[in-house]
């Protein structure tokens, strides 16, 4: 069966556990996490995670109902029809020749987010095949390491 | 009012009138134990292994339809209760199990009986909770009541530190609950539920496909109706074993794996299945891609999880069956007439004469079938009966007259050795407390009883009469089965020829043992054993070698039954 990328927003009571509830269920069931991310949203008492997932259609419609059926779960956003925006982080030697960084940067809406005396830290954020773009090109940099944020997304 | 934590569990179970809890004693949950002590007005049973006090709180809830109720200590002791847990989760069964846990201080420093229990009982409770703060724990209390019972049951872990049972707070015990995440939804949607009349109404081979949810629901009465009504055979699961009686005409039997011809045929040939309460168990279905091939299916159920999960459904309706079939009912007096399927049930019944349930009845050894159906003959409706699990299990479900639900009382989902005495001790509690003049038989294997045996103390010590028969054939039968079908009769660690006395046994407990070895022993046997009010262990001698058929081989077709099985040596 064909799997298909979905991303799904889940809003939950925030209490201890429910981060566990959640790795749990998608452990358990054997469910593909591509990326988590998780904050409490502002001035509630609720938290939101955004997953990032793949699976057949079925697969993916068991998710939903799954992640509904834990007693925390307050709301599971489905629609695809949604900003959704990752960050990475970049570090890279400043031995390596830095010529056509500026172009690049502004074309990934990209930061030098910090430099030192031997590296530079550079940021992007963007959808998230351009993020996974961004870190191709950066290869010819030589990084020294790679960090990736996972998806977050909002519905239009 | 202010109180100490362990009297706020006390007064939780007032308040949800709990008139039994099973449990066992420990440090961890010591405090609570204290007030159990000074407290008389419910009754607690002392078991002598926590898995058998959840068991036996699980047998009571499900001869009951109440919330059970089982205590425990941290570590070991709520390790102990895990099988438990999983056993009572899989089949849908309301439980509240409290635990102790180490004092919130210490809780991380792998302190002496510490384990993380709620990370445990997470995938095998409906919910769990850790209690951190006194303010939350009567507020947890009803939730953990109110979760286990509502919507798809199941039962709830509360897990409350030491220093929390021993703290003081006020108990400010809600009158209702409301968990704006967790709304249940009983109301069977109307439109679709004119739509699956309207396809009842348009098929030629409608089948009832009923499942555990229905005794959950309590919609067995109204199951009965609609099928009367509509004259729709219908087959059973291993779960809703009682939803219908045993001799109604349009019961064509139990399905799947050991499912009779007839029903199993019915599912295969069927071009409408009316679902309701089922999960679609593989040990139903068999083989997925030839399951029900020419069936268009309506699933009701109150978890939208369970529908669509194995097969897909074209008529969803998520609710309770009690509401839902009681529309279905008023609908289907309209909409539907029974003549048009006689040719259909006329067809299925005679499947079932061509292939009835069969064993040989002439034989002078024992069959264990006939133990199960002489058992039927002499106590029939008298008898709410426990199993544990393998042959004896399925030969139960097949053959012994069931007539009301929660009359049958098994590990269907988890499949849970061990669980047939103490969840008959369960029973026995509630029929005595009913004073109900029911007797609580299980009918064991000779490995599943030694898997929970110091139950016999709890028993006698509580008089318990829950009447053990042990079809013994001196084997794990079941495995025994599969290696002699499929594994060229290498009988790897089943011969259990290696036994206690079983009498003996029973006695030095003072229980009451019975050795029965030919067919004229039986009858007086059972007739003293159910005199007694203590546990009875019935050591029946029966055929080693008899096989449980129809048999669905694992991941084969329901339509490929194995029949008969011709040694051929």
């Amino acid at each position: 069966m064909k799997e298909i990328r979905k991303v799904i927003s889940v809003i939950v009571i925030n209490e201890e556990a429910v981060l566990s509830r959640i790795a749990g269920l998608f452990a358990g069931r054997g469910y593909n996490i591509e990326s988590l991310t998780v904050a409490p949203i502002p001035e509630s008492d609720f938290s939101r995670f955004t997953i990032v997932t793949k699976g057949s259609e079925r697969v993916l419609e068991q998710i939903t109902k799954q992640l509904h059926k834990l007693i925390p779960t307050y709301k599971v956003i489905e629609t695809q029809d949604v900003v959704e925006k990752e960050m990475v982080l970049v570090k890279i030697p400043l031995t390596t020749n830095l010529s056509g960084l500026d172009a690049i940067l502004n074309g990934y809406n990209g930061i030098v987010a910090n430099a030192s005396e031997d590296a530079l830290i550079l940021m992007a954020v963007d959808d998230a095949p351009r993020i996974q773009n961004f870190i191709k090109i950066m290869k010819k940099f030589e990084p020294v390491e790679i960090v990736r944020g996972g998806s977050v997304s909002m519905e239009k | 009012m202010k109180m100490s934590g362990s009297q706020m569990v006390i007064e939780a179970l007032h308040k949800e009138d709990v008139k039994v809890a099973f449990g066992y004693p420990g440090g961890a949950i010591m405090n609570v134990y204290d007030e159990i002590y000074k407290d008389k007005s419910f009754k607690h049973i002392l078991t002598r292994h926590e898995q058998a006090a959840i068991h036996a709180a699980d047998g009571y809830a499900r001869a009951s339809g109440e919330v059970g109720v089982a205590i425990v200590t941290s570590g070991p002791g709520f390790t102990n209760a895990v099988t438990g847990l999983a056993t009572a989760y899989t089949d849908s069964i309301p439980m509240v199990v409290i635990s102790g846990q180490v004092p919130i201080s210490v809780i991380g420093t792998d302190a002496f009986q510490e384990i993380d229990a709620i990370g445990i009982s997470r995938p095998c409770t409906k919910h769990n909770y850790l209690v951190k703060d006194i303010k939350d724990l009567p507020r947890i209390l009803k939730e953990a009541f109110y979760l286990a019972r509502s919507g798809r049951p199941g039962p709830v872990h509360v897990d409350i530190p030491k220093d929390i049972t021993a703290q003081e707070g006020v108990f400010n015990y809600p009158d209702e609950i409301s968990i704006k995440s967790y709304k249940p939804h009983y109301k069977g949607n109307n439109r679709q539920i004119h739509k699956a009349i309207e396809a009842i109404a348009h098929s030629k081979k409608p089948i009832l496909y009923l499942g555990g949810g229905l005794i959950s629901a309590g919609a067995t009465d109204l199951v009965r109706e609609f099928a009367k009504i509509t004259g729709i055979p219908a087959v059973e699961t291993l779960m809703a074993r009682g939803a219908m009686r045993y001799d109604d005409p349009l019961l064509l039997g139990m399905v799947g794996m050991h499912g009779n011809y007839a029903s199993n045929m019915a599912m295969s040939e069927a071009d409408l299945m009316i679902a309701l309460g089922p999960r679609f168990d593989d040990r139903v279905t068999g083989r997925l891609d030839e399951f029900a091939k020419h069936a268009k299916i309506i699933h009701v159920d109150i978890d939208p999880s369970s529908i669509g999960k194995i097969v897909q459904v074209e008529y969803p309706i998520v609710g309770d069956l009690k509401n839902v079939l009681a529309s279905m009912v008023d609908l289907a007096k309209e909409k539907i007439d029974a003549a048009k399927y006689e040719s259909w049930r006329g067809l299925l019944n005679r499947y079932n004469e061509i292939h009835p349930l069969s064993y040989d009845k002439a034989s002078k050894s024992i069959k264990p079938q006939w133990v199960i159906e002489r058992v039927g003959e002499l106590l029939g409706e008298k008898a709410v009966i426990s199993t544990d699990v393998g042959q004896h299990q399925m030969w139960t479900a097949q053959f012994y007259p069931f007539t009301f639900p929660r009359q049958f009382v098994t590990s269907g989902g988890l499949g849970t050795m061990g669980f047939g005495f103490p969840a008959a001790m369960g029973v026995a509690e509630y029929n005595k407390e009913q004073k109900n003049g029911k007797y609580a038989i299980n009918f064991s294997g000779d490995g599943s009883i030694l898997m929970n045996i110091q139950e016999l103390m709890t028993g006698v010590e509580n008089r318990l009469p829950a009447i053990n028969i042990i079809l013994n054939n001196n084997f794990l039968g079941m495995v025994r089965q599969w290696q002699t079908f499929f594994y060229n009769k290498r009988y790897a660690e089943t011969d259990l020829s290696m036994q206690p006395d079983f009498v003996m046994l029973a006695e030095s407990f003072g229980a009451k043992g019975y050795i029965v070895e030919t067919k004229e022993q039986f009858d007086e046997a059972l007739m003293d054993a159910v005199k007694q009010d203590v546990p009875v262990m019935m050591d029946v001698k029966v055929d080693r070698f008899e096989n449980v058929l129809p048999m669905v081989p694992a991941g084969g077709t329901l339509y490929n039954m194995l029949l008969e099985y011709k040694d051929e040596e």
